[in-house]
C-alpha cells in the first residue's frame, strides 16, 4: 500500500514564495504617492483600466506592481492615473526583480547574523561578569555552536567580494573584514578547545551584523533608484518597412543595406539616416537637438535616425543605418565621454586604501614582536595579532558611508529625487558649475496654449475638431487645452507639413501654418485657424518647469555659475536665459559641442553638475562631474545621470545640493570618529591587554555613534 | 548552576523561534512595503469583512 505521509501536504503548502505576490508584468513609479488615499486612487483608477487585473501599490519604494493581459500598453494607465491626479512613469519590470532578490538575500543574512549576535552576547556577558572553569567553557561552546555557522552563513557576501578582490590583485576592504572574521573564529574555536580564557565569538558576529547592516543600507539605496537605468537601444527602431518591388515588407534593422527605400509613417521613429524621396511631412528632432518645434521636410530633406515623423507618409532612401546611424554615433559619444571622465575615487575608496595595508602591517608587526618578545610563543602571538585586527576591523568604518547615504537619500527621496549612485551625493557637494539645457528641462518640453479664453467658442470648437485627429504637437497641445465640445466638421483631411482642412457648415476651414491658411504670421509660436475669410491665432509656450525660478535663485545664491546650453534657437534661448535670470547662454549647440563645453570646464579644474534630458545632452551628462536628469527624459539620458527628478517641480534640486553638502561633512566626520577609537583601542591590542569585552565595546559604541552621527542630517 | 541546564537550552530554543518567525516573514514579504502597510490600515474598504 502506498503511504501518504501528511508532513509532504504540509510541505507543498509552505512552499517558499520567492515572486512578488502578484506576478507583475508592468511596473510603474509613482513619485507624489504618499498617504492612504494615494494608494486608493492608484489602485481604483487602475483596476478600472482594460486588461488591469490586480494592481498593489508598494508605498516605501513609491511603485504600483500591476498585473495585466500581456502586451497591455502602460501608456493608457499612465494617461489615467494622471486624470485620476497621479504623475506616473513606466519602469522596466525585468531590471527590478534581480535586485530584489539580492536585497531579501542580505537582510536574511543580516537577520541570521542579528540574532547570533543577541545569543552569543548574552553568553558572553556572563563570561565577562566572573564566569570562570567548566561554565565558560560551556559558555564558549555553545557561542561556538551559533557563532560558527552564523559567521559561514552571513559572511558570505564578504568571503565572495574578498576573493574577488585577491583574484584581481587588490586589496579591498573585504580583505581585511574576511581576514578578521575568519582569524577571530579560528582563534576563538581553537582557545575553546584549549580552555582559554578569551574568546571573541561576539566581536565575529558583531562585526558580521555591522557590516552587514552597511551593506544592506548601501543596497537599499542603489534597489530604490533602480527604476532609471535602461539603454541606449530602446531608441532604436527593430524594424522598418522596406520597400522591394513596390511592396512594403518589415525587415530587421541589421538587413537594411543602403539605399534601399524605407517607409515611415506618422508616428513612427525614423529607423536609418536618409534622404526623403517622396511626401511631406513634419518631423520632431527635439530629442536629438533640443529644438521645441516641428521641422518641415520634404523631398530631399535629411533626416537621422530617431526623429518622429508626425504628420505624412515618408519615403526614406538609406544613407545609413544601424552601426552607421546617427543613433549609433552618439551612443558612441556616449561610450567616449564615460571613459575620458575622471574617475571619481569615493570617499570610503580612499578611506579603504589607506586603511586595509595599514591594518595588515599592524597586525603582522605585533605578530612578529610578540614571537620575538615571548621567544616564539606562537599562541599569544597569533592572540594578540588577532585582536588587532579584530579592534581595528572597520565596523564604523563600514557603516560611515552607507549611514549618511541612506539617511541623505531617504531625505531627497521625500522630496522627489533618486540617488543613482551612492557616490553621487559626495561629487554633488563639490559642484560649483551648473549647466543647463532648455528644452525638457529648464521648460516642459512641449507647448502649452497661452491665449485659449480669447478665442470665440466656436472657434475653440473648430479647431478642436480639426486638431483631435492630428499627431502633431501643437495639435495635441490644443486637444490637451480645452473642454470644449467639438464642433460637427466633416471631410477632415491632413495635409502633410501644412496642416488640417475639413468642411464646417458648408465652407472650408482651415488649421496649420500660417501661409497655408492665408493668417498675418504672429511673432510667437502659433497655428492659425481660417473660417471663410476670419483667421484666429492660437498661441503657445513652451512653459518653465515650476520651481526652475526658485532652484536658479538658490543656484545664484549659493554662488554657482550657471550656464544655459541648447540646441534651440537663439531667441527662444535668449528669452529663456533672460527670464530666468542666466548670465551664460550658448544656442545651436550640438552635441558634440555641449561635451566639448564640459570636458573644458573638467579640464578648468571645474566641478560641473548638468542638467538634460535629450539624446543631445547624454553624452555631456556623462561627461560632468555628477548630472541630473528629469523622469521624463530619454531612458539614455536618465541612465547617463546619477540622479534623476522623479516629479515635475525643479525646486528640490537645489535643497539636493545643501544636502549633499552636509552629508559629505558628516562622511568626513564619521571617518574621524572611527579613527579616534582607533586611535585609543589600537594602542591597547598591541600591548596584548586588549580583552573580548574592549572589542565588543568598541565596536559597538563606534558604531552607534556614527549612526546617530548619520541622522542629524537636515 | 543546575538550573543552566534548563535556562540555556530554553533561550536557545526561544532564539531559534525567533528567527524561524523572522524567515517566515522575509519569505511572506511583510517587510517589503512598510510605509504602505501603515497607510493600508487606514483605509476604510475592507473594515466591514475581509477581502475576498
Amino acid at each position: 500500500m502506498e503511504h501518504v505521509s501528511p508532513a509532504a501536504c504540509g510541505a507543498c503548502m509552505t512552499v517558499p514564495r520567492d515572486s512578488v505576490p502578484i506576478a507583475a508584468n508592468l511596473v510603474l513609479s509613482l513619485p507624489t504617492a504618499h498617504c492612504a488615499s494615494c494608494i486608493a486612487g492608484v489602485e481604483t483608477a487602475l483596476l478600472a483600466q482594460r486588461g488591469v487585473r490586480a494592481a498593489r501599490v508598494n508605498l516605501t519604494l513609491r511603485r504600483v506592481m500591476i498585473q495585466a493581459d500581456p502586451d497591455t500598453d502602460p501608456a493608457p494607465l499612465i494617461a489615467a492615473l494622471a486624470r485620476a491626479g497621479y504623475e506616473a512613469h513606466e519602469m522596466d519590470p525585468h531590471l527590478l526583480t534581480g535586485s530584489e532578490r539580492l536585497g531579501r538575500d542580505l537582510a536574511m543574512r543580516l537577520g541570521v547574523a542579528f540574532f547570533a549576535m543577541m545569543n552569543v552576547m548574552l553568553l558572553s556577558v556572563a563570561v565577562w561578569a566572573g564566569g570562570e572553569g567548566a561554565t565558560r567553557d560551556l559558555f564558549h561552546w555553545i557561542s561556538a555552536l551559533i557563532a560558527i555557522p552564523t559567521v559561514a552563513f552571513s559572511g558570505q557576501p564578504f568571503f565572495a567580494s574578498a576573493l574577488g578582490a585577491l583574484r584581481a590583485g587588490r586589496l579591498g576592504m573585504d580583505v581585511p573584514i574576511s581576514l578578521a572574521l575568519i582569524l577571530a573564529t579560528a582563534i576563538s574555536l581553537f582557545e575553546t578547545i584549549q580552555g582559554g580564557d578569551h574568546a571573541y565569538f561576539d566581536a565575529a558576529v558583531m562585526l558580521c551584523f555591522f557590516l552587514l547592516l552597511g551593506r544592506y543600507l548601501d543596497h537599499r539605496t542603489r534597489l530604490i533608484a533602480r527604476s532609471a537605468a535602461e539603454h541606449l537601444s530602446a531608441l532604436e527602431v527593430p524594424r522598418a518597412m522596406v520597400l522591394v518591388d513596390g511592396l512594403e515588407v518589415a525587415r530587421s534593422i541589421s538587413d537594411i543595406k543602403i539605399n534601399d527605400l524605407v517607409v515611415v509613417r506618422p508616428g513612427g521613429r525614423m529607423p536609418v539616416d536618409g534622404v526623403i524621396m517622396q511626401g511631406t511631412s513634419e518631423i520632431d528632432r527635439s530629442l536629438l537637438t533640443g529644438e521645441t518645434l516641428p521641422v518641415l521636410a520634404g523631398p530631399q530633406t535629411v533626416v537621422s535616425a530617431g526623429e518622429v515623423n508626425l504628420t505624412g507618409i515618408l519615403t526614406v532612401r538609406v544613407i545609413a543605418a544601424g552601426r552607421d546611424s546617427s543613433l549609433h554615433r552618439m551612443a558612441d559619444l556616449v561610450a567616449i565621454a564615460e571613459s575620458a571622465k575622471t574617475r571619481y575615487t569615493s570617499l570610503a575608496e580612499q578611506a579603504a586604501g589607506f586603511y586595509a595595508p595599514v591594518v595588515h602591517l599592524l597586525s603582522f608587526a605585533a605578530f612578529g614582536f610578540w614571537m620575538w618578545q615571548t621567544a616564539g610563543d606562537w599562541r599569544v602571538a597569533i592572540n594578540i595579532s588577532a585582536a588587532v585586527l579584530i579592534i581595528t576591523c572597520p565596523c564604523a568604518l563600514g557603516l560611515a558611508v552607507p549611514a549618511v547615504v541612506t539617511s541623505a537619500s531617504g531625505k531627497l527621496f521625500r522630496k522627489g529625487l533618486l540617488i543613482k549612485d551612492g557616490t553621487a551625493l559626495e561629487r554633488l557637494a563639490l559642484v560649483d558649475t551648473v549647466v543647463m539645457d532648455k528644452t525638457g528641462t529648464l521648460t516642459m518640453g512641449s507647448p502649452q496654449a497661452v491665449d485659449f479664453t480669447s478665442h470665440p467658442e466656436w472657434a475653440v470648437q473648430v479647431a478642436l475638431a480639426l486638431a483631435a485627429g492630428s499627431n502633431h504637437p501643437l495639435a495635441r497641445a490644443i486637444v490637451a487645452a480645452t473642454l470644449a465640445r467639438p464642433a460637427d466638421i466633416t471631410q477632415i483631411t491632413e495635409v502633410s507639413g501644412y496642416g488640417i482642412k475639413g468642411i464646417y457648415r458648408g465652407q472650408e476651414v482651415r488649421l496649420g501654418r500660417a501661409d497655408w491658411c492665408g493668417a498675418p504670421p504672429v511673432d510667437m509660436t502659433a497655428t492659425y485657424l481660417r473660417v471663410g475669410d476670419q483667421t484666429h491665432a492660437f498661441t503657445f509656450e513652451d512653459q518653465i518647469r515650476p520651481g526652475a525660478k526658485e532652484a536658479i535663485a538658490a543656484f545664484a545664491a549659493m554662488g554657482k555659475t550657471m550656464y544655459l546650453l541648447s540646441g534651440d534657437a537663439t531667441a527662444p534661448v535668449q528669452a529663456l536665459a533672460e527670464r530666468l535670470g542666466i548670465d551664460h547662454w550658448t544656442a545651436g549647440a550640438l552635441p558634440a559641442e555641449k561635451l566639448q563645453f564640459i570636458h573644458d570646464l573638467n579640464r578648468q579644474g571645474h566641478h560641473v553638475l548638468m542638467l538634460g534630458d535629450g539624446l543631445n545632452d547624454t553624452a555631456a551628462l556623462a561627461a560632468a562631474t555628477v548630472s541630473i536628469s528629469p523622469a521624463t527624459a530619454l531612458d539614455a539620458a536618465r541612465a547617463a545621470s546619477d540622479i534623476v527628478l522623479l516629479g515635475h517641480d525643479m525646486a528640490p534640486i537645489a535643497d539636493t545640493l545643501r544636502i549633499a553638502k552636509q552629508a559629505r561633512l558628516r562622511i568626513l566626520q564619521n571617518f574621524a570618529l572611527a579613527v579616534i577609537y582607533n586611535v585609543i583601542a589600537v594602542p591597547l591590542a598591541l600591548v596584548g591587554v586588549a580583552t573580548p569585552l574592549m572589542a565588543a565595546l568598541a565596536m559597538s559604541a563606534s558604531s552607534i555613534t556614527v549612526s546617530l552621527n548619520a541622522l542629524r542630517l537636515k | 548552576m543546575n538550573i543552566l541546564v534548563v535556562l540555556i537550552p530554553v533561550s536557545l530554543f526561544l532564539g531559534a523561534l525567533g528567527l524561524a518567525f523572522f524567515f517566515w516573514a522575509m519569505r511572506a514579504e511583510q517587510f517589503d512595503d512598510p510605509d504602505g502597510d501603515a497607510a493600508r490600515i487606514l483605509r476604510k474598504d475592507f473594515d466591514d469583512h475581509p477581502q475576498e
